[in-house]
């Protein structure tokens, strides 16, 4: 026990080692939002250009475009994709690399929001399309008003899945120098010597988050349903 | 206009084929203000697919419909608009099931700004009390029954005020002891005078309102009239075949 309060001690009470936890986890949440808005806006956007083509034909070249960034993302390392757009892409910008981590992690869980959102959209029955359009509706209302709430309520719990690959998976972001929860837990033990408590630190943090936001997407995706009963 | 102004919907040589499979061949008739007209035939003869070309949900592949004088087929018509006045019940109802009994009827009048939100409730309210539903305002689709979804969608296309119903098989996913109130509600909208469309089985439905009947095969119009010349005294061979299998 004593050798339990020393450790703990020499790894977050001393020279004030804890708030080198406390900064990573904010790193690892700024990071983790900005993805998150970037990801379902272009998930979204993307979601909507391959669902309006594969029911009119139309945006062709677009579609074709979705297409590939779909291919490339799903298809290599996010950390090559991370590496990429911090040594290439913006390897000459003098941007933070929080901002530069927060866009790839975005474009590239974007990918993932995307095929989530258009599943949503396929399994709402052509039927609902055909009652909003014979109303007198236009496609974009029938898609804000009817499609796409539903579709939303379907995939909640694969968004909520895709959002906690997101906050696990920026531990990453520590490659290209940024100090995020993951690294913050390896400084300490650079210093200390003492792999275990810093690293069981930052697992219980992780945990906490993913557990919380469960709770609460737990909670809207009940208030989602009730509505049907 | 003189000899044309009652009719609402003129159907001028109407073709429709999905691919190499030609489902419409060439469909002319005239839909005159106030009247029922009941559209029967064998399943694939093309009569649904007939009567979702009507409001553009299938898109003619030849022809013209000229809808309240406008050449809906137009590409540069604004369909949405003219829907608006063309109103559809489907054989699945197709409720919004994330909305409540009386957001179903009001959507549509409040987004496409024909009524205030009061008014649209207003009116949903007087519809729901017409179908004895009024308790249901403010239920789920869900929590319906067939019957009663099946009004509810007959009174959410009333609700836009529409100038012609197109029905789909209404009654044909309902259990059999639900037809009746579906029916019922159908007569009322016919003897009130509205025009409309309908594909059904119901041939008790056909010759009781039915202004005339129409006989579809093969994706033409093989045989019409007044259900009493109709039912009585078919021409067509195919027509004398379909009638004997199904009275």
């Amino acid at each position: 026990m004593a050798d339990f309060s020393a450790k703990f001690y020499a790894n977050f009470i001393k020279d004030d080692r804890w708030l080198g936890l406390v900064s990573g986890l904010k790193v690892t949440l700024i990071v983790t939002v900005e993805a998150l808005l970037i990801g379902v806006l272009i998930g979204f956007i993307v979601a909507i250009i391959r669902s309006y083509h594969d029911k009119t034909g139309r945006f062709k070249i677009l579609n074709a475009v979705c297409k590939v960034y779909l291919t490339i993302i799903r298809g290599t390392p996010t950390m090559i994709q991370i590496l990429i757009m911090y040594l290439v892409v913006f390897g000459s910008s003098s941007l933070d690399s929080i901002i530069i981590g927060g866009i790839a992690f975005g474009i590239n869980s974007g990918a993932y929001v995307a095929e989530i959102i258009r599943s949503g959209i396929m399994s709402i029955p052509e039927g609902q399309t055909e009652a909003g359009r014979s109303l007198g509706l236009n496609y974009t209302q029938t898609m804000r008003l009817i499609i796409v709430p539903q579709a939303f309520k379907n995939v909640l719990p694969a968004l909520v899945n895709e959002m906690i690959v997101l906050i696990k998976e920026t531990a990453i972001i520590g490659y290209i120098g940024e100090q995020d929860l993951t690294k913050a837990a390896m400084i300490i033990q650079s210093r200390t010597f003492d792999a275990f408590m810093p690293l069981l630190a930052a697992a219980v943090i992780y945990l906490a988050l993913v557990m919380l936001l469960t709770f609460f997407m737990n909670k809207l995706e009940r208030r989602l349903r009730t509505n049907e009963r | 206009m003189n000899a044309n102004q009652d009719v609402l919907i003129q159907v001028k040589d109407l073709k429709k084929a999905f691919g190499e499979n030609q489902v419409l061949n060439g469909i002319t008739t005239d839909i005159k203000k106030g009247e029922v007209v009941v559209v029967i035939g064998p399943s694939g003869s093309g009569k649904s697919t007939f009567l979702r070309s009507l409001n553009l949900l299938e898109v003619p592949t030849g022809g013209t419909i000229l809808f309240e004088g406008v050449n809906i087929t137009d590409p540069k018509t604004d369909i949405d608009l003219h829907r608006q006045k063309m109103g559809m019940v489907f054989q699945h109802f197709n409720l919004f099931p994330h909305k409540t009994i009386r957001e179903n009827i009001t959507l549509a009048p409040i987004v496409l700004k024909k009524m205030t939100k009061e008014q649209a409730n207003a009116r949903a309210d007087e519809l729901l009390e017409r179908v004895g539903l009024s308790d249901k305002a403010d239920a789920y689709p869900e929590q319906l029954s067939g019957g009663q979804k099946q009004r509810i969608a007959i009174i959410r296309s009333l609700a836009m005020d529409p100038d012609v119903i197109l029905f789909d098989e209404p009654t044909s996913a309902l259990d059999p002891e639900m037809v009746g109130e579906v029916l019922e509600l159908m007569k009322q909208l016919a003897r009130d005078g509205m025009t409309m469309v309908v594909v059904t089985h119901e041939m008790g439905f056909a010759k009781e309102v039915g202004s005339r009947v129409v006989f579809i095969d093969e994706g033409l119009i093989k045989e019409e009239g007044t259900p009493k010349e109709f039912f009585e005294n078919p021409k067509d061979e195919r027509l004398k075949e379909f009638l004997s299998k199904i009275l």
